[in-house]
């Protein structure tokens, strides 16, 4: 019965198809060339906050690869630490009708009213890591949220009433309406609501420069010399928070997050950082690649897919640091 | 009232700027020390300084510029650019001491053709410094290195020492500054090339007539700036263990024209010395570490400072008035 049932099945297979040399040579896959054609030739235009850090340049790295082999283009234009510079780029970026614009935003506010004029004159609009209010079609990156969670209940851990510890943090934030900043700091204040026992004796903005946060550090600590832990927003700021408790000698558990570029697996390895939750750019730029490549072959119009994709967190201690925690810069752009 | 009127209250009162920020840091101090526990302990005087050691230093450059009725607005843009470069050298596998000296050297090269575009091109300071800042910035962001934080290479504890040592329980920035200081203190008092400054910042026509080398010294002016720069730099990037060329985009620069102003080295030249910008250094960092421990918000920080610096601007306008012998083109 079964080798009828096979014989039948080869026999309509050989009917369906148009001859047996054919299925020797395999099937045509009828999505392929559509897919192909659909991402050919196309336009995206990348507006970062500064190509002149890790997380751009590890993106851009990601995504010019993957141009170059399907063929569509990236064009960065750099916004330079400058508001105004960014939002004339991405008015720029509007009149020449690209198909994609990716722009890191610097914070909440300042770009929403121009992402909002892009997707109504047809552009799909990818924001990535931080976030504009201003809800576009896809948003790529961190769980701003999830890591001041994180980082809250780490600290609870290591010095609520369980650890004996005086219970002091402090918390050096990034500049205050950066999304990494307000969104994190929200998910500290839900965390820590009912936990008594956790006292923050200080929460400023080391506006993303080591020597402010260096300052900071320096001053809090010597202000609580019972301070136990320290909650930074960037791990490339908190360089100096690190520095500052090295030079105090004391022992305060620092848990940062960032990128995972290799400094950051250096940073916990001399003891500068205690813990790094990396939202893992590599990561971030696999996921943006997807996203364009969906939205480039989606027929929906600009504005009316709104979806997110929130990476996954790593977290780096010296305990679970491995050969691949970190990626390198050089090796990503080869 | 008129300008004798003006001479004879100040004279009798004796209100200089100088004497009016010194007053104002004196009750912040008291304030403080009443108002705020552990503000009064000797780490946290010490934190206080050193926290602001680098930008004293950064004002003494500025203050030798000013007082030769100059402004050197590349300070910053020269601070962290050359020791990037330095960094960078030290990365590509040079030893240290070479790349801080080659950093030191870009530095002065920098600072000498600044001051020729000024002495001898007669281009305003305040336009010739704007461009050689961004020009300085440029070469730094697209020639010199691709990221902007640069990290030192490991294991240089001596360089590190320069920003997290300390002699005798005092940190070594403070020490620094202290040696920056009193160098450019006996500079500036005791040797003829700076009593020329003083006179060329007071009346370079004059100062030309009697026969000083008025062009060369505008250079010489921009060399020590630069050269305090660098050495500001390397307190700070020793501190960090490295160097942040964003630094420029910040309001730094701003931060340091607050310390020369206030401690009341007037921008029309010719007046002032050392001792203006530990004054006004001192009210900054009292400032700063008073509003950090009191957890107020970065914003305010920078709106309270900025309050300061127009008071200051006022105050400077009205004991130190203008008159047509004073300002000449090329004032700012």
């Amino acid at each position: 019965m079964m080798i009828l049932k096979y014989a039948a099945a080869a026999l309509a297979a050989a009917i369906i198809s148009t001859g047996c040399a054919i299925a020797q040579e395999g099937m045509a896959d009828a999505l392929r060339q559509p897919t192909l054609d659909s991402l050919a030739g196309k336009k995206v235009v990348f507006v970062p906050m500064s190509m002149s850090f890790d997380l751009p340049e590890g993106w851009a790295a990601i995504m010019e690869k993957e141009a170059k082999r399907l063929g569509y283009t990236i064009d960065i234009r750099d916004a330079n630490w400058s508001t105004d510079t960014g939002t004339r780029a991405l008015t720029q970026a509007i009149t020449e009708k690209p198909d994609i614009i990716v722009v890191q935003n610097f914070d909440v506010a300042s770009y929403a009213r121009t992402l909002k004029k892009a997707e109504d004159s047809g552009i799909k609009v990818i924001q990535v890591n931080m976030k504009s209010s201003y809800q576009t079609d896809a948003f790529v990156g961190a769980d701003w949220y999830g890591i001041g969670q994180y980082a809250a209940n780490r600290m609870i851990e290591k010095c609520g009433k369980a650890s004996g510890k005086s219970g002091k943090i402090a918390i050096i934030q990034g500049p205050a309406t950066a999304a990494a900043s307000v969104y994190q700091l929200n998910a500290i204040t839900e965390t820590l609501k009912g936990h008594d026992d956790i006292k923050i004796v200080s929460s400023q903005t080391g506006d993303w420069d080591q020597s402010k946060a260096h300052g900071i550090a320096q001053t809090v600590i010597q202000q609580n010399p019972d301070l136990c832990g320290i909650v930074g927003f960037w791990d490339v700021m908190d360089a100096g928070t690190g520095a500052a408790i090295q030079e105090s000698g004391k022992d305060i558990y620092l848990i940062t997050s960032g990128g995972g570029n290799k400094t950051a697996c250096q940073g916990v390895q001399n003891g500068t950082f205690n813990e790094v939750i990396s939202y893992d750019v590599e990561g971030q730029g696999r996921d943006l690649n997807n996203t364009i490549k969906v939205l480039l072959q989606s027929k929906e119009p600009a504005g009316s897919l709104k979806f997110a994709l929130y990476t996954p967190n790593k977290f780096i201690t010296k305990d679970t640091m491995s050969a691949n925690s970190c990626w390198d810069l050089d090796q990503l752009k080869k | 009232m008129t300008p004798s009127a003006t001479t004879k209250t100040r004279h009798r009162i004796g209100l200089t700027q100088e004497l009016i920020v010194f007053v104002v840091a004196v009750l912040l101090f008291l304030y403080f020390s009443v108002a705020l526990n552990g503000f009064l302990s000797p780490e946290n005087i010490l934190n206080l300084i050193r926290n602001v050691a680098m930008l004293g230093m950064l004002s003494l450059g500025m203050a030798v510029v000013v007082i030769g009725r100059g402004v050197d607005l590349s300070l910053v843009a020269v601070m962290a650019v050359s020791l990037t470069l330095s960094i960078v050298l030290a990365n590509q596998g040079y030893a240290f001491s070479t790349a801080l000296a080659l950093g030191l050297a870009f530095a002065v090269a920098v600072a000498v053709v600044m001051g020729f575009l000024i002495a001898y091109v007669e281009i305003p300071a305040i336009f010739a410094t704007l461009a050689v800042s961004a020009i300085v910035y440029g070469l730094g962001r697209g020639v010199i290195a691709s990221l902007d934080v640069n990290n030192i290479p490991d294991n240089l504890h001596w360089f590190l020492f320069l920003g997290r040592g300390a002699v005798l329980g005092i940190p070594m920035p403070i020490w620094l500054f202290a040696i920056c200081s009193a160098a450019l203190y006996l500079f500036l008092r005791k040797t003829g090339l700076g009593r020329f400054i003083y006179g060329i910042g007071d009346n370079i026509s004059t100062a030309r007539i009697t026969g000083i080398p008025v062009r060369p010294i505008i250079i010489l002016q921009y060399v020590i700036s630069s050269a305090m720069a660098f050495l500001a730099g390397c307190a700070t990037a020793a501190s960090v263990a490295s160097m942040n060329m964003r630094m420029v985009n910040s309001t730094l620069i701003y931060d340091v024209l607050l310390v020369v102003i206030l401690g009341g080295i007037g921008l029309t030249g010719g007046r002032g010395g050392v001792r203006n910008i530990l004054v006004g250094t001192i009210l900054i960092g009292l400032l700063l570490n008073g509003m950090t421990i009191l957890n107020i918000s970065y914003t305010v920080q920078n709106l309270l400072k900025s309050t300061v610096l127009l008071l200051a601007l006022v105050i400077d306008a009205l004991l130190n008035p203008r008159d047509e012998q004073t300002s000449q083109q090329g004032d700012i």
